[in-house]
């Protein structure tokens, strides 16, 4: 029985983990600030790259996903500076120009480093309970995922830089006037979702075959989750997530992959429809 | 690129000393081979090497003079997986390009989408995938291998080998639901179970779920039909769960070749029954492979599709010279006369004249905890004859449907 009881728990947490990596870069780019990252999933795929490249020259998995991570946000900034920048009044042309740039580095990452790259393997290590046997790194992700949640709950509540992000994001003039370098903060948490994205990349690369067009398999569950959340990253994405992966755990388990997925996308049309504006507007509302 | 071919011929024929008859050649039209593969999306992987394979068996019998004389010329498009794009691109080949003779797709998905706009012309269509079988349509000539040459070999040998249930993962559309059906319908006749049916959609790459579902139904082997390269992420997290379950396929290893883009063990005990795969040594597959390896160095492994696709060119050379034609007609008398074969890397294929497939020499591989691949079973030469057992004879009528197990051809 308790086989059966952890097993729930481990497809929740996997679920879960997935959701949460896939969208914590994105809750920040699009949540709070409100850019319609396109190119979500090309950081990803960035990640993933970075990863197995590094993992292959003989870097030790951990420090390679961490830098690979490093690696993305740091592009994030270039491509901040370079693009983003332009839009932060123009949400639907950002979605247009960051649209294009994803079109370009998938093409161009088929072009330079070919259709398929061959994996490295997930780390050794699986545990048996009861009939089952388990990857351990699934595990490794799901507390990924919470100290990401955590992280991003300390940078963004507790520190300096948060609270003027935070002021940033509500009124850029407003802050502006009282002295923060608005842009700055703009570039810096713009890079800090792409490195997020690039982690999520980095942490699924060992367990997925890497194409250049990978980021798409997560760009519809973080958009989802993102939107589902709504505006606040803390308040929203992590219930968001919570409540999304009980659904799709409980539909896969019993009615399979595909009832699953469609169970997922008609919780989120209702959810829209209840809360157009986010799990996060109830929430806060109610800690008011 | 049309200038330097002439040059090419001409110093090819100066060299044979026998210019003055090519020359009048020369001034034939070329003829125009339309190719429709996917060299990006998910299935990039394994469209590359249909790409390059026709690439290859073009330049190469460009070199020997052509097809009667005439050069080919290839226009290749790619329609990125998306089967509107294979349907608008086969109709711009079609009709503003007016090429003689179609070939490509990868799933059975853009098969089916391309095949009614063929039927409305009177164009040959190559498909030159293995696939689930049964499409009886008088357009269309299957260069690949089909359930009676993979499952009907494959599945009993998996049932002997490890045991009577098996639990099947496969890809959500026509290729994963009818194979399925294949499989249903041999285990049946073995007495065996099929302890578990999944399908899963296309680009879903999370498979713990899936995983456990297997755990809890206990299958002696599993029959692995996802497809894609999302899909194939399921033998990484399988492995990583230690699932240690022997894999039977119709399309790993030979196609996707997973035990070259997964680290080992991820694909160990896996089995499939394949007309080719690149670790093939007899001499004549060794020549083809070195004649490959000289043009795309960089290729990760030559699959069984680009091995058709290689072998597709050559047979429509054959039929169009036997036929002294390129009207699809005229070269369906020359298939319904039974004489159509080629010398293939795998020995001789000859398409059957009923159904228009391709026979093969099928065997059996296994791939081991290095990712070693070694042949089990050498089955031989196996016809195509399923098609021709239920009553599909093209030879007779001009069908254009595809039959399974449970949708056979009406009797008359």
């Amino acid at each position: 029985m308790s086989a059966e009881v952890f097993s729930v728990f481990y497809q929740f947490a996997d679920v879960f983990a997935f959701l949460i990596l896939s969208a914590a870069g994105l809750a920040i780019v699009f949540g709070m600030m409100g850019v319609i990252n396109m190119a979500h999933g090309e950081f990803i795929m960035c990640g993933a790259y970075v990863t197995v490249g590094l993992v292959n020259l003989g870097v030790p998995l951990p420090i390679a996903q961490i830098l690979a991570a490093i690696t993305a946000g740091l592009i994030g900034v270039v491509v901040e500076y370079l693009i983003v920048r332009r839009f932060y009044k123009r949400p639907l042309d950002s979605l247009l120009a960051t649209w294009g740039l994803s079109l370009i580095v998938t093409q161009s990452m088929l072009l330079i480093v070919g259709s398929s790259v061959r994996g490295i393997g997930t780390p050794e290590g699986s545990f048996a309970i009861g009939d089952y046997t388990f990857s351990s790194y699934r595990l490794v992700l799901f507390a990924a995922a919470v100290a990401v949640l955590v992280g991003l709950f300390i940078v963004f509540m507790k520190t300096r830089f948060g609270v003027i992000a935070r002021a940033t994001m509500q009124n850029a003039a407003m802050a502006r006037a009282l002295g923060a370098r608005t842009g700055r903060i703009y570039a810096i948490s713009f890079g800090i979702g792409a490195g997020l994205a690039g982690l999520c990349g980095a942490l699924y690369a060992p367990t997925m075959t890497l194409i250049p067009t990978m980021g798409a398999t997560f760009v519809v569950e973080s958009f989802v989750t993102v939107v589902i959340g709504g505006a606040n990253v803390l308040l929203g994405t992590a219930p968001a997530a919570l409540l999304l992966a009980a659904i799709r755990m409980t539909l896969n388990a019993s009615y399979g992959q595909i009832i699953g997925q469609i169970g997922m996308l008609v919780a989120v049309i209702l959810i829209i429809r209840v809360l157009p504006e986010g799990l996060s507007s109830v929430l806060v509302r109610r800690g008011r | 690129m049309h200038t330097r071919h002439l040059l090419r011929t001409a110093v090819l024929g100066l060299a044979l000393g026998a210019l003055a008859p090519f020359a009048a050649h020369a001034a034939d039209p070329p003829l125009k081979v339309g190719l429709l593969e996917d060299i990006s999306g998910d299935l990039a992987f394994m469209g590359m090497p249909k790409l390059h394979g026709s690439q290859l068996a073009v330049e190469e019998i460009n070199k020997s003079g052509g097809i009667l004389g005439r050069q080919i010329e290839l226009i290749h498009l790619d329609p990125q997986g998306d089967n509107a794009r294979y349907q608008e691109f086969a109709r711009r080949l079609l009709n503003r390009d007016k090429v003689d003779v179609l070939i490509g797709g990868i799933t059975s998905a853009s098969r089916e989408a391309v095949r009614p706009i063929v039927d409305r012309t009177k164009t040959p269509y190559f498909y030159t995938n293995q696939y689930e079988g049964g499409v009886c349509d008088a357009s269309m000539i299957s260069m690949g291998a089909v359930p009676e040459q993979q499952f009907s070999t494959l599945i009993p040998w998996m049932v002997e080998k490890f045991g009577k249930k098996v639990y099947v993962i496969a890809a959500d559309y026509n290729f994963g639901q009818i194979s399925a059906e294949w499989n249903r319908k041999i285990m049946k006749d073995l007495g065996g179970e099929v302890v578990g049916e999944e399908f899963i959609p296309l680009g879903v790459s999370q498979f713990a779920q899936t995983i456990q579902n297997i755990q809890k139904a206990k299958p002696d082997w599993l029959l692995t039909i996802n497809v894609g390269a999302a899909q194939d992420s399921f033998f990484e997290q399988a492995a990583a769960a230690n699932l240690n379950l022997p894999m039977g396929s119709s399309i790993k290893v030979m196609l996707g070749f997973e035990h070259k883009r997964f680290k080992p063990p991820a694909l160990n005990n896996m089995h499939a029954t394949a007309n080719w795969f690149e670790e093939i040594d007899t001499p004549e597959a060794e020549a083809f492979k070195k004649r490959w390896k000289a043009k795309f160095p960089d290729e990760m492994y030559i699959n069984d599709m680009g091995y058709n696709a290689y072998n597709a060119l050559y047979m429509y050379k054959t039929l169009v010279e036997k036929a002294k034609s390129t009207k699809l007609e005229d070269m369906r008398k020359v298939i319904a006369a039974g004489d159509a074969c080629i010398d293939a890397p795998e020995g001789k294929v000859c398409i059957d004249p009923k159904s228009q497939h391709t026979s093969h020499r099928m065997r059996l591989i296994s791939v081991g905890p290095k990712h070693e691949v070694k042949v089990e079973k050498d089955y031989g030469t196996i016809q195509p004859y399923w098609l021709g057992e239920i009553g599909c004879d093209l030879t007779k009528k001009n069908d254009k449907d595809q039959y399974t197990p449970s949708h056979l051809p009406k009797k008359s």
